[in-house]
């Protein structure tokens, strides 16, 4: 049932100063609240057991994307719209933009956040692998000061999070490193749109004189957390591709993820989709 | 309807909208409802355009019913939820513009876009479907943008300019898309509509982006008669003697 409104507590800070500060006084009192398209439903399915909500929404030092020499700064509150028109996001950071357009639909993406699918920290959600293919760095922002960190230490199992109670997720930086990567991005779902991920699949690669000379799998809805696959990267790297090569790669990833049957799906089923997927990607790999 | 019941016997304020809505009201639009329904083809079709006019879809009993609250809303509503005592949180001032309207409103933080555009000010065009951003039934325009109003904020759109399905028609003059949902059926039940025109409009303001198709440009706009064909083939017509 649906919960009843007046139980909860809702305040708009006037500045992220503003924001922190409330955040230092009561940690863990105060949830950030941006887009509200993942809270929401919790809301309207009666399980939103925070009562206190800090809406961000309005604060313009969370916004905007800023491309500097070596990386782009994306704030939380940038919208998967706005991933999807951005001309350098485009021609650099792809994934993001595939990820971005299968999420939800148009009225969604223009008040769904990255920065809210990254702390709602659901290993199905869409965005993720393809930040952790692109080694993306988080600025997490407290009144104590401010730090960065490798996205790939931010989840530390399922819906825990590398954060602590009196910080705010502010950037998201990606270094302008990956541009020339061959790419590949696939959700499977119940349907091609509007579904959510059974097995979600961000790659990239590099091939130099026939070998792969680098190369990124990351995926989503296999594991408690979205994972990067290091030992299949491994085991691939200086490789040709090959059916030799394929079928260990395959072998390695269903070793690597833990899937589990939930109501979407089952273990068996994404174990095996997955591995279809990252045969997929290496035979577009090997033809381009 | 049982919702509103739960939270009025809790003490919660009744608001501009439920006020008007007397047992006798509603027994009068069934009456002319089911007169409208028994009669020809013409008179169908007279009937949805003025469903369109008056703010949308079907539902019709709701939307004969809109008529009614709105044109109360219009000189009560802003009055009324300003005055409307709080339960136990305190309200904040809030300016909604809406088609070209400012609403001076006293609103709880937390009080949702829709509900406000309904219940407060008394604008039902914008439908309740899902109430979680997923069916779109509640699709709104924030500053030419479309959003869901069931996950949006009322604070948060403070003089942003909000548009709603009544905002569409100039006067007896139907919105380019709402003549073409008509023409080319775009609806069984109606429910939907709304919400599917106000994504169109969106769609016609921000473009369908090269190697998008019109159909994944609406989507989040579902259909449950599943009368997409007519849908697409509205927007497609609107778009086409636009380009």
């Amino acid at each position: 049932m649906r919960a009843y409104l007046p139980d909860y507590e809702l305040r708009a800070p006037r500045s992220l100063t503003d924001a922190l500060a409330l955040l230092a006084r009561e940690p863990g009192g105060w949830r950030a609240f941006a887009g509200g398209t993942d809270l929401m439903v919790l809301l309207e399915a009666g399980l939103l057991t925070h009562r206190k909500f800090l809406s961000i929404w309005h604060l313009p030092e969370l916004k905007g994307i800023e491309v500097a020499n070596d990386h782009v700064t994306l704030g939380a509150l940038t919208t998967y719209t706005e991933v999807q028109r951005d001309e350098t996001m485009r021609r650099e950071f792809p994934l993001l933009g595939a990820a971005a357009r299968e999420t939800g639909g148009i009225a969604i993406q223009n008040r769904g956040t990255l920065g809210g699918n990254i702390v709602n920290a659901s290993p199905a959600a869409d965005s993720p692998p393809a930040l952790l293919v692109y080694d993306a760095e988080l600025e997490l922002v407290s009144t104590r000061g401010t730090r960065l960190l490798p996205y790939r230490e931010f989840h530390t199992g399922y819906k825990q999070m590398n954060m602590q109670s009196d910080e705010l997720l502010t950037r998201i930086r990606l270094p302008r490193t990956t541009g020339d990567l061959k790419t590949y991005y696939r959700k499977v779902g119940t349907r091609k749109a509007q579904a959510i991920s059974k097995v979600c699949f961000a790659a990239g690669a590099r091939m130099n004189d026939g070998r792969i000379a680098d190369v990124r799998l990351a995926l989503g809805s296999v594991a408690p957390t979205v994972v990067r696959c290091t030992q299949t990267e491994e085991l691939l790297r200086n490789q040709t591709i090959d059916e030799a090569t394929t079928k260990a790669a395959r072998e390695m990833l269903m070793t690597e993820i833990t899937p589990i049957d939930d109501m979407r799906s089952t273990a068996d089923y994404r174990l095996n989709v997955a591995a279809n997927l990252l045969a997929d990607f290496l035979r577009q790999l090997k033809h381009t | 309807m049982k919702r509103k019941k739960d939270r009025g016997a809790k003490g919660n304020a009744p608001d501009a909208a439920e006020r008007e809505s007397s047992a006798a009201e509603h027994e009068s639009c069934a009456d002319e409802l089911i007169q409208l329904l028994s009669e020809d083809g013409a008179a169908r079709r007279r009937f949805l355009k003025q469903t369109l006019l008056a703010g949308g879809g079907l539902a019709a009993a709701n939307l004969l019913f809109s008529y009614h609250a709105r044109a109360s809303a219009h000189t009560s509503a802003a009055a009324d939820a300003a005055a409307a005592p709080s339960n136990k949180l305190s309200t904040i001032p809030v300016t909604l513009r809406v088609n070209g309207r400012d609403y001076p409103l006293q609103l709880e933080p937390q009080v949702m876009l829709l509900d406000a555009l309904r219940e407060r000010i008394g604008l039902t065009g914008s439908k309740k479907g899902c109430d979680r951003g997923q069916c779109g039934a509640c699709t709104v325009l924030a500053d030419g943008h479309r959003i869901n109003s069931c996950l949006a904020l009322a604070a948060s759109y403070d003089g942003a300019e909000i548009t709603t399905i009544e905002g569409l028609a100039r006067g007896d003059e139907l919105h380019p898309l709402q003549a073409a949902f008509i023409k080319h059926d775009g609806f069984q039940c109606g429910y939907c509509t709304p919400g599917q025109i106000m994504s169109a409009a969106g769609l016609l303001r921000e473009g369908c982006p090269t190697g998008m198709t019109v159909r994944e440009c609406m989507s989040g706009n579902i259909c449950r008669c599943g009368a997409y064909n007519g849908i697409l083939a509205a927007i497609e017509e609107v778009r086409g003697s636009k380009a």
